[in-house]
């Protein structure tokens, strides 16, 4: 009896799963003339509160419900659960561009903004983000741009005058062209201020250093173009990894990760004097530096050029019951317009070349940063970003990786087995 | 009852529709009368058996399915590989790495926490003022949720702004590195499990304690037996099968161990990492961070798998240990 009442259970479940997974065909932009509900799935502050209510005005059959959560760590497993299951997913979700290659491979489940006039929108958008968006064959529009992280230097000018350095942002950017003069300088910091460290860890330069030497170089980094591993074999791997391996050894590091809490904590004592800072990390830093960091904090070039790190996309799921509605929305958030009011409010820096011209972002300032003009630096560094490829386990790698970085930090490490012991990290996180 | 639904032997037959219709209704009736009976003490337990059928059963099959696949959330990814995930996670360090933690940090944490909860049980089984007040402040670490707890200690436990380094700094020891340390960050973590899971063991064995007959301990002490000598020759004997109980509870949920140590991974951005060398992830953040974090769900379902086997063995090994210990009694 046990045993057929078991069988009789799975089969109900079984049938249940199969209709909860089965029961989503919807005729592409089905019934969108009536009034229509769309979620909207984002991670952090993409600053979009003022264009939902702005677009609700303009069209007055749809609501819209934003769920946020604030990391991209708690966010990658839950739409990882909505898009195996096919279920509980917005009808706009947001792809950082680590997790954007692995919902490459799954394109099937995405619907293709090409058949809702997206062919239109190229040139609202950096040519290396709007490729980014389009599957390898170019054929289906996945992503349409948010926002970018082009990347800059924030550093302490207080601590600066202390060791006796320049504290104006362009001699600042003077003394680092390479890494290896950032290096030097920090050392000189750190002679004259002990207490306190240059960096805040071996990871955020690794993050920059990475994707700035693969945009100047082969245009990939952990992953070739056709996503195997060539983590040991490029050499834009093993030149960031030397250079950031380098601040490690020499100490030069508090050994800290961006926003974990002990990072928070430090923002508001004197524990490090420079942090990599792509446009997104002004609102951490203005968060959790708070009141003792104001007027304290500036911003910089960055050593080695040109480089990015961060920004997403909004794609809309196959599972949604209104494509088009879901798709015009996508496209008004992601307009120019949509995202000048998105750097208005969150300081997201945006991946469009109209946006970033309109006179909102280009000459915004920063009261919080000594009145930097974020918009002109920031913009400057957008127009010379390169794109790089990331395979599907890119995420997995880098974190594999800087493991690696931080215990050198620690002590746990000899700096001389790091690489080889990266290299084995590396492959197997890939696998 | 239904006797006297029976028709008469002797009485002419009833027109065939008439006498189509009560019989089914006949045996209808008794088979439900029947089903009544036998079937009643099951319908009364079946909640519980249905219940595990959805939440227990049902999962470990799926998880054993599951893990016989290259299975990826993320990427789509499904195709059936047999025991190439299990064949993996033999030779797989890692793996080996989060259950040599795990044990250890059960080690550190379970034999202390017992023998404490046995000691401040023989304790409060004393005649004493307010005794309601202690017991109930035994459990109070009990009812305050797990993270809250964790997140205090692991204040507490910061290197470089940590309470604990700066008291042991004003007695002019350097620093411990508690996330950075293997050894250190099992102590830290076994702390937490400690503070929270005491008092409940002590409370468990002090209602032990209470079913012992007092004139047990009234006859050994005429014959002049100390307090010491009465708590481990009557006590501990007597309370050999609760020992038993709380030490099998604690292995499982020792090797399960997962909130605490994720919330003192607060340096690392992967919480499920624990540290950047993985000095204290447990079998179960190793699981979670393949099956969600690193899109292996497949292979996340082999360590649940593996944890599941593990689990069975040690309770075993635990119970005829416990068992063995006590001698001949």
């Amino acid at each position: 009896m046990r045993r057929g009442l078991s069988t009789a259970m799975a089969a109900v479940l079984v049938g249940g799963l199969a209709v909860a997974c089965g029961g989503d065909d919807n005729d592409e932009g089905g019934s969108d003339s009536g009034p229509v509900e769309l979620t909207v799935d984002v991670f952090g502050e993409p600053g979009y509160d003022a264009l939902y209510k702005q677009y609700e005005q303009s069209h007055p059959n749809v609501k819209i419900k934003q769920r946020k959560v604030s990391t991209l760590d708690e966010y990658k497993p839950r739409i990882q659960q909505w898009m195996a299951t096919g279920s509980g997913a917005g009808d706009v979700v947001m792809l950082e561009e680590g997790i954007l290659p692995l919902y490459m491979q799954q394109k099937t489940k995405f619907v293709n903004l090409f058949d809702h006039g997206g062919k239109d929108l190229e040139k609202n958008f950096l040519p290396w983000k709007w490729q980014m968006g389009l599957t390898p064959d170019g054929k289906q529009l996945i992503g349409l741009g948010t926002d970018i992280g082009p990347l800059a230097m924030c550093y302490r000018k207080d601590l600066f005058k202390k060791a006796g350095l320049p504290t104006e942002r362009d001699k600042v950017g003077e003394l680092w062209a390479t890494w290896d003069q950032f290096l030097e300088t920090g050392k000189k910091f750190q002679e004259k201020v002990p207490g306190t460290k240059w960096l805040d860890g071996p990871t955020a330069v690794f993050r920059a250093t990475v994707l700035q030497n693969a945009g100047n170089g082969p245009g990939y980094s952990f992953f070739d173009k056709s996503d195997n591993l060539v983590y040991d074999s490029n050499p834009a791997v093993k030149q960031a990894f030397d250079t950031s391996l380098k601040f490690a050894e020499n100490k030069l590091t508090a050994d800290m990760s961006i926003f974990t809490p002990p990072w928070q904590t430090a923002l508001k004592r004197d524990t490090f004097a420079a942090l990599p800072c792509p446009s997104w990390m002004l609102g951490g830093i203005e968060e959790f530096s708070g009141d003792f960091g104001k007027g304290k904090w500036d911003v910089a070039k960055t050593p080695g050029g040109a480089g990015y790190w961060g920004g997403s996309w909004l794609a809309v799921p196959k599972q949604t019951k209104h494509a088009k509605a879901a798709a015009e929305l996508a496209k008004f958030l992601t307009s120019p317009e949509g995202q000048v009011a998105a750097y208005k409010a969150a300081n997201v820096f945006p991946s469009s070349p109209q946006a970033a011209q309109d006179p909102a972002v280009a000459g915004a300032k920063s009261a919080y940063f000594g009145d930097a003009p974020v918009g002109k630096i920031f913009g400057e560094l957008a127009a010379g970003v390169k794109p790089v490829h990331l395979g599907p386990k890119n995420e997995d790698v880098r974190a594999a990786v800087e493991n690696v970085l931080i215990s050198v930090g620690q002590g746990k490490q000899k700096p001389a087995d790091a690489w080889a012991k990266s290299v084995e990290e590396a492959k197997k996180a890939a696998r | 009852m239904t006797t006297d639904l029976r028709p008469s032997r002797n009485g002419p037959p009833p027109p065939p529709p008439a006498k189509a219709r009560p019989r089914p209704a006949r045996t209808w009736r008794t088979r439900l009368a029947r089903l009544d009976v036998k079937g009643a003490p099951y319908a009364f337990i079946s909640p519980f058996y249905i219940v595990f059928l959805i939440f227990g059963a049902f999962p470990l099959v799926y998880t054993l399915w599951v893990s016989l696949h290259d299975w990826e959330l993320a990427s789509g990814t499904r195709k059936f590989i047999g025991l190439d995930n299990y064949d993996y996670l033999l030779t797989d360090a890692d793996f080996w790495h989060a259950t040599v933690n795990t044990l250890g940090i059960f080690a550190v944490s379970t034999i202390p926490q017992l023998l404490i909860a046995l000691l401040v049980a023989n304790a409060l089984n004393r005649r004493m003022r307010l005794p309601t007040m202690f017991r109930i402040g035994m459990v109070a670490p009990l009812v305050t949720s797990t993270a809250a707890v964790a997140i205090v200690f692991t204040q507490m436990f910061d290197t470089n702004w940590g309470m604990i380094n700066w008291v042991i700094g004003l007695v002019g020891i350097d620093p411990i590195h508690w996330s950075s340390s293997r050894g250190w960050s099992w102590i830290a973590i076994a702390m937490m499990v400690d503070w929270r899971w005491t008092g409940y063991n002590a409370l468990i064995y002090l209602a032990a304690m209470q079913a012992i007959p007092k004139d047990l301990y009234e006859a050994a002490a005429i014959d002049g037996a100390s307090r010491i000598r009465q708590f481990w020759q009557i006590t501990v004997p007597m309370l050999r099968p609760t020992i038993i109980f709380t030490v099998i509870i604690s292995t499982i949920g020792g090797l399960q161990l997962f909130t605490e140590p994720v919330l003192f991974s607060v340096g690392t951005p992967n919480k499920m990492d624990g540290g950047p060398m993985h000095q204290f992830q447990t079998i179960t953040m190793y699981m979670y961070d393949n099956a969600f974090g690193h899109d292996r769900y497949g292979y996340g379902a082999t360590v649940a798998w593996a944890l599941f086997v593990m689990i069975i063995v040690f309770s075993l090994i635990n119970f005829l240990a416990v068992r063995r210990t006590g001698g001949t009694k």
